[in-house]
């Protein structure tokens, strides 16, 4: 589904990925730890298309089609979906309006038909209640006056609507009680658990792979990928730290 | 404030005009629109003309009368509004403005409040989305005659600058000759936030459709409320897809 192959690039003059390869493929949970400053959140904004990510070499291959050519809208289109380490606020714009138009953005872009207003509040109905949360939260600004733990879960909200083949998820799990964690793993689970699907988790913790349980973990320190393994990598890496690990 | 001969430069109200447009509209034909006690009104103007456009409007509040006024001003040549109140006691004057530009245009809205009794309130919101080589003006005045205690005077004026290439003058002013007043004024030029866009984007939206909502959002506090809310953002939508 996700093929990485030696990739590198720079932000704001500086490198940071200097050589990452990676291949996920559809079924997979894959998780991805390592020390402040490794380069995950950038690993997760080039995947995302962020400006000012600059990709200096090597390539993304997504399920056959060169994602780094693609604008963010396009790679969301194309099944990308990217949650963010920090959900941004967007006053004045309610979450309904927002899912509904980036929704059928994404539909028309796939020849799809668009959803009618009932069709969409229904759909996200579904979505809301699998994290637990609120209606009335989705009709309020986009993550406006949100706590930390409910810019999350709205996050994941977002994700049940958009229905992506690919979630790359950055700390999703930062900020998050322990209700609240659970309730944000299961959410994943349930969305996003199928064999057609994919999940790519960054995190700098074992508690969110309590709930969700990777087939791979790997170790990002300086920008690559220094070692891989299963879900006993991130029980080994809790015990004895990034530095034991990697060295 | 309309006078016989045609202002120029030095005159304050007139300093970003567009004056060889408004010589071909000169002299301008005064309205005027007086509440009596307890009165309230409403208005909504929307000024889209291809052509070069202004309107000079002269409000009278009476005690206790309350007036509703909103304006959208996307001429596509030049557009002015120019409002002046007089308050009475105990009046309300709501003033809710957005004006979207691109091109060379050249739009403004010039506003003189005048609190002449105790007690009145204004509040003013006016939002400039400047797109191209556009120029956006704010010119508001508040005055607070002496005794005219207890006034509430309020206004937010914000400008979005969609290329660097845009010009927006804004100023709020304040003239107190009164004590126990309240005036607040707010004021902020700015662009669109990248990280927002993204944001947006991320999720699907084309970059125009995600800045159209975001500036959808940003003049909508110009509207809120209105008697013609509805009419006002259908029209504001259309103008804003213009400038994207």
């Amino acid at each position: 589904m996700l093929k990485i192959d030696n990739l590198a690039n720079e932000v704001a003059g500086k490198p940071i990925l200097k050589g990452l390869s990676l291949t996920i493929n559809a079924g997979e949970i894959h998780a991805i730890m390592g020390p402040n400053g490794a380069g995950k959140s950038t690993l997760a904004y080039t995947l995302g298309g962020r400006p000012g990510y600059e990709v200096t070499g090597g390539s993304v291959d997504f399920e056959g089609a060169d994602l780094l050519a693609m604008e963010p809208h396009e790679r969301a289109a194309a099944g990308l979906f990217l949650g963010f380490q920090y959900p941004v606020e967007i006053p004045g714009v309610s979450n309904v309006q927002f899912l509904r138009e980036a929704l059928n953005a994404q539909r028309k872009s796939r020849g799809e038909a668009p959803l009618s207003g009932g069709e969409f509040l229904k759909l996200a109905k579904e979505k809301a209640g699998l994290l637990r949360m609120d209606m009335e939260m989705l009709k309020r600004p986009v993550n406006v006056g949100f706590s930390g733990g409910e810019k999350k879960r709205a996050e994941m909200v977002q994700m049940g609507i958009l229905d992506p083949r690919l979630a790359i998820l950055d700390e999703t799990d930062s900020g998050l009680d322990i209700d609240a964690l659970r309730i944000c793993g299961e959410g994943i689970n349930a969305i996003m658990r199928k064999p057609d699907k994919a999940v790519l988790l960054i995190t700098h913790y074992q508690r969110l792979l309590d709930y969700v349980k990777p087939d791979f973990v790997h170790v990002l320190v300086g920008g690559r990928i220094v070692r891989s393994g299963g879900a006993e990598l991130a029980l080994e890496l809790e015990e004895n730290g990034y530095e034991a690990v990697a060295a | 404030m309309t006078v016989a001969t045609l202002p120029t430069r030095r005159d304050e109200a007139y300093r970003y005009a567009d004056l060889a447009a408004l010589e071909a509209l000169w002299p301008l034909p005064a309205e005027r629109i007086v509440l009596g006690v307890g009165e309230e009104g409403a208005k909504a103007i929307v000024v889209d003309a291809a052509g070069p456009q202004a309107r000079d409007i002269e409000i009278v509040l009476g005690e206790g009368a309350s007036y509703d006024l909103r304006v959208l001003n996307a001429a596509r040549a030049y557009g002015r509004v120019a409002v002046r109140v007089t308050l009475g006691k105990g009046a309300n004057f709501h003033f809710g403005a957005a004006q979207l530009a691109g091109g060379d245009q050249t739009l403004e809205i010039v506003t003189e409040v005048v609190h002449a009794e105790p007690d009145a309130t204004s509040h003013q919101v006016v939002r400039s989305v400047l797109a191209g080589h556009s120029t956006g003006t704010y010119l508001g005045r508040v005055v607070v005659d002496r005794g005219a205690i207890g006034t509430d005077g309020e206004q937010s004026i914000r400008a979005m600058l969609l290329d660097r290439t845009a010009t927006a003058n804004a100023r709020p002013e304040l003239e107190i000759y009164a004590d126990d007043v309240k005036c607040a004024h707010g004021c902020a030029v700015g662009e669109l936030s990248a990280e927002g866009l993204f944001y947006l984007q991320s999720r699907g939206l084309p970059p125009a459709e995600a800045k159209k909502l975001m500036l959808q959002a940003f003049i909508a506090e110009a509207f809120v409320g209105a008697a013609e809310e509805e009419r006002l953002t259908q029209a504001a939508i259309a103008a804003l897809e213009g400038l994207l």
